[in-house]
């Protein structure tokens, strides 16, 4: 039966004419083409990229002109939240190599994971926030800690958009409506979340660094 | 190559999706260009009320005092009101004017079309680019209704003037809301930089490579690269800018700081971070104002001497450079910040190394015209009218440029008459010129061209006598930004020049009503608009006028020629149309 999940695992679906995996998107006219969305998310990645090192360079060089900077360790919480993101993002990946060898449950499996880490990486965000108000460090406190939450709150928002992607496809692929058409929507989202994952570990190095 | 595949693709029915809410780049394009008409008359008006505050600053006017009841009690404009008007025009007309009409304006309607494709890589997104730049224009024109008025810190927001909310009238709320307003707009604009780049990239069609694009689209992509990496910073910049605000933080605010005798609570901040930011953004701002009209230039310097543009691969490599420099040299915005000499030296020598590439373009389109058969129509005058400003005010930046000289003049109307001459004028004559050359295509009539002819001539002499005086008043060390200078000696003799630019700037003033005429009355009664009234080459004049909602009727074009094929020798007619036959300058002889 066509949709059915034992019947992909056997014989997974046919790819479209015209293209392979991947090149759907654009055949029906409905939707931009896989190149046009690969070029629109790297562009985007670009513009992300370049508001962070504005932020960067405002941390440099905000750390460098006074003496009122207060060093802030990041708390354990942080720790957790990084392997979690990081888990999330291989699960992602085990999942993009499950749909190319047509393993759907596998895939349902492996993206609904990774999206469920990726919420529990804001939890912990906000747990991570949680933890500090009760310290009593707030975004005014310091200069480390503005920082702190600046960079943590646009990184989350990003983190919110990310999953919203995520959700999207993980709620077309549990309603077995992931066609060919969507496998860019698939690659463009795992894509954007290892950016913002890879974004994270940046924020992380330069905490352990300079914070 | 398999016959090209026609894409279903429906037409839009009904009012509300092909003219409000709708996908098609050309619409969204026009919505764009009608804001941009709609914020530069706000604009203008703005700078008609502060012409007339320098030379009256004493005049009671008894409708001041009823708009503005608190900022201009019995009709007399105060100095903070005069500043909320000047930060009010800056920022309208740089970005709700020219950083919309050239880009997303005529590049949303005509990028698609110059590059043989049916719309926009992402069409929805386009849309919502569209609404949230409008959603980003109320937010900030109602800054001038809420209590306070609209902030006065200039369009350049510098704190701690604009990071503290009790430093004067408007820069409460009304300084959020600018910088909510101008938040908004950065990702409207970083939506559209999305969409150009990707479109430019990945849809042009068959045979279109990358040196057969047209100037326009050349620079229509280096100027989303501009933006796209630019608004991103502002961004950043302005997020910083309302923790300092609202949340108690110190990115800007130094140690130390008294408002109305009262020490302030922050510590540890520098102004010049926000300078720095701003600037890094503001600079490529000025290029993603200028660079479209570049293009349009180029353009029509083509179609209108019969020649292909002089150098075009030399062009589009100056179009590159001036991006790529174009982010090198934000410090010379701050020359008087107290920055090391060193770092003057660098950033002025890059200025004015980006004055090379500049110069090209200028000689190239000398070389475009040069022996050529011109034909003096009105798009042609504002593009010739773009070539005489930009070397007006692109001299001036030579002066400026030079740390030993800004010194001097930094902060007087020399900068003023500059980024005026180059922004508000050249700028906008790319506006006229590419609105008189797209028009027969987009509306399928033509403009006027006898109220063309005269609104170009005033406006040409009226705009050259509104700013050249300004260099004259800087050199004379007439500062800017003040509101009143009627007290000081040595300024109260420059008010006859003050006078006679207002005069100016009145007259200029009231021939644009010639022009929204023209373009008005041409929409419903122009003569009837051939699909090629310029015998242009390119791919827009290849469809109809108004052209179809798919652009191509479903088929793709093929290109077998470069965007500039005038007067080939040998060819039988002076132009070959970019989809013309690859034999076309030496058609195969056909016997009857």
């Amino acid at each position: 039966m066509p949709g059915s999940i034992t019947s992909d695992i056997i014989r997974p679906p046919a790819p479209p004419r015209g293209g392979g995996y991947g090149g759907g998107g654009g055949q029906d006219g409905r939707g931009a083409s896989r190149r046009a969305s690969m070029t629109g998310l790297m562009v985007l990645l670009a513009a992300t990229t370049m508001a962070f090192a504005a932020f960067t360079s405002a941390f440099v060089v905000r750390r460098g002109i006074s003496n009122d900077w207060v060093a802030l360790p990041l708390r354990p919480i942080v720790w957790v939240n990084t392997a979690v993101l990081l888990g999330s993002s291989l699960l992602l990946e085990l999942a993009r190599r499950s749909l190319r060898t047509g393993r759907r449950t596998g895939f349902n499996r492996y993206w609904t994971a990774g999206t469920v880490l990726g919420a529990l990486f804001l939890v912990g965000q906000a747990m991570a926030w949680l933890q500090l108000n009760r310290e009593g460090i707030f975004v005014a406190t310091n200069p480390s800690s503005s920082f702190f939450y600046l960079l943590t709150a646009a990184h989350g928002l990003h983190i919110v958009g990310g999953l919203s992607a995520l959700a999207y496809v993980d709620v077309q692929a549990l309603r077995l409506r992931l066609g060919p058409g969507k496998r860019t929507a698939v690659d463009v989202s795992a894509l954007f979340w290892h950016f913002v994952d890879g974004l994270w570990l940046f924020l992380m190095a330069l905490f352990l660094v300079w914070g | 190559m398999s016959a090209p595949v026609v894409h279903a693709h429906h037409a839009p029915q009904g009012f509300i999706r092909k003219y409000v809410f709708s996908l098609d780049h050309k619409v969204i394009g026009i919505q764009y260009y009608f804001l941009a008409l709609f914020s530069v008359l706000i604009g203008m008006s703005l700078s008609l009320l502060m012409r007339f505050h320098m030379v009256h600053p004493d005049a009671k006017v008894a409708w001041f005092a009823h708009l503005w009841p608190t900022a201009a009690q019995g009709g007399i404009m105060t100095p903070e009101l005069y500043l909320s008007l000047m930060t009010m025009h800056g920022t309208i007309m740089v970005f709700f004017v020219l950083t919309t009409a050239p880009q997303s304006g005529f590049g949303n309607y005509f990028l698609p079309i110059q590059i043989g494709a049916e719309d926009m890589a992402f069409p929805v997104l386009n849309m919502l680019s569209f609404w949230t730049t409008l959603v980003a224009l109320v937010v900030m024109v109602s800054a001038f209704f809420v209590q306070g008025g609209a902030p006065l810190a200039g369009w350049t927001a510098y704190p701690p003037l604009s990071a503290v909310p009790q430093t004067g009238p408007g820069e409460g709320l009304g300084q959020t809301l600018w910088i909510v307003s101008i938040a908004i707009f950065c990702g409207a604009s970083l939506m559209g930089a999305i969409n150009f780049i990707a479109t430019l990239i990945d849809l042009r069609c068959q045979g279109m490579s990358l040196m057969r694009l047209p100037l326009t689209c050349w620079t229509w992509f280096v100027t989303a690269i501009l933006a796209l990496l630019g608004f991103a910073v502002l961004l950043a910049a302005g997020v910083l800018l309302i923790l300092d605000r609202s949340a108690g933080t110190s990115f800007f605010i130094p140690a130390g700081l008294m408002v109305s005798d009262q020490i302030l609570n922050h510590k540890g901040g520098s102004p010049l971070l926000w300078q720095h930011l701003f600037w890094f953004f503001g600079h490529p701002e000025v290029y993603i104002a200028i660079l479209p009209g570049m293009g349009v230039t180029s353009q029509l310097l083509a179609t209108f001497s019969r020649k292909a543009v002089y150098g075009y691969r030399a062009m589009v490599y100056a179009i590159l450079s001036i991006g790529f420099l174009g982010f090198m040299v934000w410090g010379h915005h701050m020359f008087m910040s107290g920055m090391s000499p060193y770092s003057a030296m660098a950033f002025s020598v890059l200025t004015m190394a980006i004055g090379v590439p500049s110069a090209i373009k200028t000689f190239n389109w000398i070389g475009t015209l040069w022996g050529g058969k011109i034909h003096f129509t009105t798009a042609m005058m504002f593009a010739l009218g773009f070539v005489s400003l930009f070397v007006t005010g692109g001299l001036s930046g030579i002066f400026l440029g030079q740390p030993a000289l800004d010194l001097y003049f930094h902060d007087t109307y020399f900068v003023v008459g500059h980024f005026h001459m180059i922004m508000g004028v050249a700028a906008i004559f790319g506006m006229f010129a590419g609105t008189f050359y797209w028009f027969p295509k987009m509306f399928g009539r033509m403009m006027n061209e006898t109220l063309g002819k005269i609104h170009f001539y005033v406006t040409f002499v009226g705009v050259y006598a509104i700013f050249t005086p300004m260099h004259y008043l800087g050199i004379a060390g007439n500062p800017r930004r003040y509101s009143d200078f009627t007290n000081f000696d040595f300024l109260g003799k420059l008010l006859p020049v003050h006078n006679f630019m207002t005069q100016a700037a009145y007259g200029t003033a009231a021939i644009q009503i010639l022009f929204f005429i023209n373009l008005f009355w041409s929409m419903k009664y122009g003569k009837k608009a051939p699909m090629n009234p310029w015998n242009a080459t390119t791919l827009e004049w290849t469809i109809p006028s108004p052209p179809p909602f798919d652009n191509f009727g479903g088929q793709h074009p093929v290109v077998n020629h470069g965007p500039y094929e005038y007067s080939v020798p040998g060819a039988p007619r002076d132009f070959i149309m970019q989809t013309d036959p690859p034999d076309a300058a030496n058609p195969p002889a056909t016997s009857h």
